[in-house]
């Protein structure tokens, strides 16, 4: 039953997705009206039954129905409840309905909730996020029904990628959604203000929390996914330029640019067609990083399935969505009349910077992404790592980086580069001393030398826009940004520690051996078998202390799963407030000259390692601040709209029996 | 600034930083192209003593050995043809690494001829095979696991 009650919630939303379209599309007409009003309850009722939908497909994994095909592929009953309920969305169908899920939970929150905006601008906007909608449902009903049953079911699920049977996988995949989606709803709006030409402020008034909220899953989802992977995977790296990171990395930096420019927008007036387009821009993002994740383009483990309908299918709507959003785009963007206008040396001419700095890193990354699939189609096959990612990306980031510390200390609309010059001094005194301390410390590559210049510059500068301004009253989007930027500061600070003064020790250890890395002192106490509830292992135990500290017991394991048969790595961290510690045991490697097993262990010190998740966590932080900031603002703002109509009625009143006029 | 004026400045600019970004991405991309190298290409043009690339190919059936130090391990790789490169690598082999499998080797070629591995990929489970070694060997695929379960009464 359950499996029925999913599927014929999915056709309902699907069938709702089309009014919602249809009504929408009948509210550009000057007599549709009565049509138009049947949008907003079809995006609010569809959302209900999308997360009905979903719901049943949790508990058919919950109770572990092993007559839908999706659950016998995917699941198995042995595994520890969280895994099960996380291995919903471990799969291609799965995620896909989660996908559809979000956003149709997204669609019914805007479509109760914002008011704001002209009658004609939402049913536009509600029309084409029923467009986009609809396009997701026909794939999953079409190509890949969550739901499938099978004729006989299976005696046991086959169970789930050891690499995913982690809790990382309960947060990572549904925030980076989340913020895929948002972007959907920015991109609803955006089209919805372009088709009525309505670019205005207070459209990107209501355009802002969207993009923020997205942005923040986004940032989140990142962070999560490279911690993860950093831990999971035990290679001790934690960005691994992969295409599918790169896929989620395109829409964030597409979204950081929007960002930006919807501010400017809201609060100055300009920038009207540029952030239209970065809308267009954001969103096509995350669809090719739906269409290189979900089509099997890409083999990882993020690609569950290898099936060329559904890359086909995907790359159709990726091509309609994007084509359709751009022909719009030419069609009208003539129409929109020009912004206010600002000097190259104002604040708006720092964040147009910056724009085009994060498109054209955008740019770098997707060219890198994509070769690799271009060649191929010539038979030809090439890997891009990190050797062209990293020079590449750094030629634009490190101006961008410069920008963004001295942005925020210039004016709107113009300002003169003098009035700052005592902040521009110390900030290239910290650059220089900073680059002068590294290179004289030891011999490190150029990259990391100027990330950790850069990354102490920003982190000072960050503060620098709260000098002289009463920090009582300062709004609390400010302090967003205040706290974004410090975050940047911080994240890039650990990359460049990282990748400059990582040290490293391999060694094939006897129980009761130890070695010595960076200060610290590795010894192998012993070497046990253990098991779980779906894996077996062999654990190490080990004990580190860094100088004279009472040493910490800590126990790698090198895990086999046995469903499905597959062998992974746990490592085990030991963090510290300036880096961690991360430890590795691999194969038993021969025997010692006593005719004790050696076993291979990988000891690394990362120094300050763990400042690259903070950064990002700080980073989601700001934007939190500035969504709460923003948000308090509307409702103040509201409140006394309403006391001031309501003083005003009674001046009305009163003034009827010849008062004297207030002050006012 | 007439009224048109600004705007065009803006996307004049912005267009100049993108297609600068896509020249620099296409020069750095051609250099890159050697990237990943079949034994049968390396033995044929070598890449610079130095230069960091990757090796990929077939570990040779008997080639692995661990030396002493117990964590050192040479191997040889084989590509379609008869050429072999000599791999050494110092660290934890990964999980799926066996002879007669497939493995991407990132690193140099030394100058005595022997490839000096600093990272080794192999195959990250049954079903993900590193991209350059699709085809190399008769890798199942998902669609016929999938179907092994959905037969299975």
């Amino acid at each position: 039953m359950i499996a029925e009650i999913g599927l014929a919630a999915l056709w309902l939303s699907a069938a709702l997705a089309v009014l919602q379209m249809v009504s929408g599309a009948f509210g550009l007409r000057a007599d549709g009206a009565q049509m138009a009003a049947y949008a907003r309850p079809a995006a609010v009722v569809q959302a209900f039954l999308a997360v009905l939908a979903f719901c049943m497909l949790l508990w058919a994994f919950a109770i572990t129905d092993l007559s839908i095909k999706l659950v016998a592929t995917n699941s198995h009953s042995m595994k520890p409840l969280i895994f099960k309920l996380a291995g919903t969305w471990g799969n291609h169908e799965g995620s896909m309905l989660l996908w559809v899920t979000v956003l149709a939970f997204s669609g019914g929150l805007i479509a109760l909730l914002e008011r704001r905006l002209p009658e004609k601008t939402m049913s536009a906007t509600l029309g084409v996020q029923g467009f986009v909608a609809l396009g997701f449902y026909a794939f999953l009903l079409l190509s890949s029904n969550p739901f499938e049953r099978l004729p006989v079911p299976a005696v046991e699920g086959s169970g789930l990628n050891p690499l995913l049977q982690d809790i990382g996988l309960a947060f990572h995949p549904p925030t980076l959604y989340i913020g895929y989606v948002g972007i959907s709803v920015a991109f609803s709006l955006a089209m919805g203000a372009l088709i009525t030409r309505q670019v205005t402020p207070d459209f990107a008034k209501v355009m802002r929390p969207w993009v923020l909220g997205a942005w923040v899953f986004l940032t989140l989802g990142i962070t999560a996914g490279s911690y993860w992977a950093y831990y999971e995977l035990g290679w001790g790296g934690w960005w691994f330029w992969d295409p599918v990171e790169n896929a989620s990395l395109m829409p964030w930096l597409a979204a950081t640019a929007l960002l930006h420019s919807v501010s400017v927008l809201a609060a100055r007036d300009a920038l009207r067609t540029w952030t239209i387009m970065l809308g267009v821009l954001a969103f096509s993002m995350s669809m090719l990083g739906t269409f290189l994740v979900r089509s099997g383009v890409l083999t990882s483990v993020h690609a569950f399935a290898v099936d060329p309908e559904r890359g086909t299918f995907i790359l159709g709507l990726l091509g309609l969505y994007i084509g359709g959003s751009l022909l719009i785009f030419a069609l009208r963007a003539g129409s929109i009349a020009e912004g206010k206008r600002f000097t190259a040396t104002s604040r708006e001419g720092a964040l147009v910077f910056n724009n085009v700095m994060l498109s054209a890193i955008l740019a770098i990354v997707l060219l890198g992404t994509l070769y690799p699939l271009l060649t191929e189609a010539f038979d030809v096959r090439v890997s891009v790592g990190p050797p062209y990612f990293n020079p590449a990306g750094a030629i634009f980031a490190i101006p961008m980086l410069i920008v963004m510390a001295i942005g925020p200390l210039l004016r709107w609309k113009s300002d003169k580069p003098a009035r700052i010059q005592l902040e521009l001094s110390i900030l290239a005194a910290i650059v220089i001393a900073v680059v002068a301390l590294v290179a004289f410390l030891g011999d490190y590559s150029i990259l990391p030398i100027l990330g950790l210049a850069l990354a102490v510059a920003l982190g000072v500068a960050a503060f620098l826009p709260l000098r002289g301004r009463n920090l009582m009253r300062l709004p609390l989007a400010t302090w967003g940004m205040v706290v974004a930027h410090f975050g940047i500061a911080v994240a890039l600070f650990g990359m460049a520690s990282e990748s400059a003064f990582t040290s490293e020790k391999l060694a094939a250890m006897a129980p009761g051996d130890s070695t010595e890395v960076a200060g610290w002192n590795v010894e192998l106490l012993g070497v046990e078998p253990v098991a779980g509830p779906n894996w077996t292992a062999m654990e190490g135990r080990i004990a580190v202390a860094r100088g004279d500290e009472a040493p910490t017991i800590i126990g790698p394991q090198a895990r086999n799963f046995w469903s499905p048969p597959q062998p992974t790595s746990e490592s085990t961290l030991v963090t510290r407030l300036d880096g961690q510690l991360y430890v590795v045991i691999g194969d038993q490697a021969g025997f010692d000259e006593n005719g004790a097993a050696r076993w291979q262990v990988r000891v690394w010190w990362k120094p300050f390692v763990t400042f690259i998740w903070y950064g990002g966590l700080l980073v989601s932080l700001g934007g939190v601040m500035a969504i709460i900031g923003r948000l308090l603002a509307d409702l103040r703002r509201r409140r006394a709209k309403t006391k001031g109509d309501e003083r005003r009625e009674d001046v009305a009143a009163l003034s009827d029996e010849a008062m004297p006029e207030p002050a006012e | 600034m007439k009224a048109k004026h600004q705007r065009m400045t803006l996307v004049v600019l912005a267009l100049i930083a993108i297609i600068g970004a896509g020249l620099i991405a296409t020069w750095a991309l051609r250099n890159q192209a050697n990237y990943f190298y079949l034994p049968e290409q390396m033995a044929a043009e070598p890449p610079a003593v130095g230069q960091a690339v990757r090796l990929g190919g077939m570990v040779q059936q008997g080639s692995i050995e661990t030396q002493a130090d117990g964590v050192t391990v040479n191997f040889v790789v084989t590509g379609n043809e008869n050429s072999t490169v000599p791999v050494t690598y110092s660290g934890i082999l990964p999980d799926l690494f066996v002879e007669g499998s497939g493995v991407v080797a990132e690193g140099h070629l030394q100058a005595d001829g022997t490839f000096l591995a600093t990272n080794l990929l192999a195959k990250h489970d049954e079903n993900y095979v590193p991209r350059e070694l699709e085809g190399m060997e008769g890798h199942k695929d998902n669609s016929d696991y999938i179907e092994t379960v959905a037969g299975n009464p």
